[in-house]
């Protein structure tokens, strides 16, 4: 048996596993959204191979289409149609539907039900769409951006939904540039550059389970000249030095105890005087940074 | 308890066009633009051209009243078919509408089912409010069985054929283009497209007119008052709408 996809949109090539949650990350341009829509049917691609279930999502559209549920980054509604109504349509196009008042109420929607989608804010425009794309009780949702726009009281409650629906057995595919979404919920992190396919894991993997530490250094006066590699070769071999501008400098390499001492004894002897000074395990945005060499996300 | 235990699957065709084209018919009426086109505009032009047209004493070849409700009913046709339709489908295409819908397991032929049902609706609706008004002016009403399945066919012909061409440019320009040509053309076709008035009162031009849609329409709409079925002019509807769809599946951007 076959499940999940291949896809491409530059050699890149992925697959996703049943009851899991996927997440694709990368920078804007990189081409999340344009590999989702490649799974969803919207776009066929020039080259290569694309299964979604199976299925050809543009061959065979129709069979697939009952079976996911798609969540788009944005609009999709009749600005005069209200939540609720919007919802009620969606549910009646499916066999099985949810219960429109259960899911309303699990994502925060009971309240604006009477209201028309062009007076929703942007957080319950997100969470309707999250909601249509549930509805039809499919067996693989993708969601572009979930928690886009959203407060973070209400994103914890997207994130449990998210966690329940993988409980249920159902398989989620979804973009986000908050590393932190992606860090708590997934599975199994993509990271796409360029259409490229950069780094694949599970967080801890993509993580290396903290045996690598960063320290940052942040002074207000440039550096003595040759100081920065003074101290990388001091932390010892294995140690990457990269200079982020030239009042900050982020050292990653193995840590231990007496790192801190080395870095306070190479501030003295070099007269460095740091106006910040941390230490910590790489997270996924370090990692993250390392393999796109980007600032931003989305 | 596993609330999102996945159970997919599609509704039966016939709930789906229903549920669409009950969604479509009420956005429709409850659009204060919408309702001004649909059933204002048409009401005010019948009682205004039936006044000016006793006035002026201009000779309609009948009682004005007779020969103007059936033209104001083509009008209302059209209106729905060409003009609510094309702006209604148009922003659909910008907002996203149609590409959201096409995540849903709705086929593209129930989705334009849906929308020809919704336009039947509000064409029933505007003929009860404009034979209403109509009646109430003293206007005799469709004579007889055959004037009744005339007017029917009249409107199942202009609908097909207004509702090809309303997809056309709602499928091929942007939404506000498609707001301002969608409105451009319906006040042409009120002013010169013989729909209000017979097309033999634009003189040498009246067989020309008659080959536009809604030259056609109206013609057929005011044969079927008068107990005709205006076979020509429902060939020449039919021609349009087989042309307008041949155009509109070829041309049509669904984003």
């Amino acid at each position: 048996m076959r499940y999940g996809d291949t896809v491409a949109v530059d050699g890149l090539s992925l697959t996703v596993e049943r009851g899991t949650i996927t997440a694709v990350l990368g920078p804007n341009g990189a081409g999340k959204t344009t590999t989702l829509e490649t799974c969803e049917g919207y776009r066929r691609p020039q080259a290569g191979t694309v299964r979604v279930l199976g299925l050809d999502p543009v061959r065979e559209r129709r069979t697939l289409l009952p079976r996911i549920g798609v969540m788009l980054q944005s609009g999709g509604a009749w600005s005069g149609a209200r939540a609720d109504e919007m919802l009620h349509h969606f549910a009646r196009l499916h066999a099985h539907p949810l219960d429109t008042g259960v899911l309303m109420e699990r994502l925060a929607l009971h309240e604006c039900g009477r209201t028309p989608y062009r007076r929703l804010s942007g957080g319950q425009q997100q969470r309707l769409g999250l909601a249509l794309a549930l509805i039809g009780r499919p067996e693989l949702v993708f969601v572009d951006e979930p928690t886009a726009g959203m407060d973070p009281q209400i994103r914890r409650a997207v994130w449990e939904l998210l966690d329940e629906l993988r409980h249920d057995g159902v398989t989620v595919v979804l973009t986000t540039h908050y590393l932190e979404e992606a860090e708590r919920l997934a599975d199994k992190v993509h990271i796409v550059d360029r259409g490229r396919l950069v780094a694949s894991g599970t967080p801890l993997e993509l993580t290396r389970g903290g045996t690598v530490a960063t320290l940052r250094i942040v002074v207000t006066q440039p550096f003595p000249p040759g100081a920065p590699a003074a101290l990388a070769a001091e932390l010892g071999p294995g140690t990457e030095l990269t200079e982020l501008d030239p009042l900050s400098i982020q050292l990653s390499g193995p840590a231990d105890s007496s790192t801190l001492a080395t870095v306070a004894a190479w501030c003295a002897a070099h007269d460095v005087l740091p106006e910040s000074l941390s230490l910590g395990q790489r997270n996924l945005e370090d990692v993250f940074l390392e393999l796109t060499g980007r600032e931003t996300l989305s | 308890m596993s609330t999102f235990a996945p159970a997919p699957g599609a509704a039966p065709v016939g709930r789906q066009l229903l549920t669409q084209a009950g969604m479509e018919a009420r956005l429709m009426l409850r659009n204060g633009e919408q309702l001004l086109i649909a059933v204002v505009i048409p009401v005010i032009v019948l009682v205004g051209a039936v006044r000016g047209s006793e006035k002026v004493g201009l000779d309609l070849g009948g009682k004005p009243i007779d020969v103007l409700t059936p033209g104001v009913l083509a009008l209302a046709v059209m209106s729905t078919a060409f003009t609510s339709l094309a702006i209604a489908t148009g922003f659909e295409r910008r907002y996203g509408v149609l590409k959201r819908l096409g995540t849903a397991p709705l086929s593209r032929a129930t989705l334009l089912g849906g929308k020809v049902l919704a336009l039947l609706v509000v064409e029933v609706f505007q003929f009860v409010v404009i034979g209403g008004v109509g009646l109430a002016l003293g206007w005799s009403g469709p004579s007889g069985v055959v004037g009744v399945l005339g007017v029917v066919l009249a409107a199942l012909c202009g609908t097909a054929a207004f509702a090809a061409l309303g997809m056309l440019l709602a499928g091929s320009l942007r939404a506000e283009a498609t707001l301002a040509a969608a409105n451009l053309v319906y006040l042409l076709l009120l002013a010169g497209g013989a729909v209000v008035l017979p097309a033999d009162q634009y003189g040498g031009l009246g067989d020309v007119v008659r080959w536009l849609p809604s030259g056609a329409l109206g013609e057929a709409m005011r044969s079927a008052c008068d107990g005709a079925i205006a076979v020509r002019d429902l060939v020449v509807l039919a021609a349009w709408a087989v042309a307008g769809s041949a155009l509109t599946a070829r041309t049509f951007k669904w984003e």
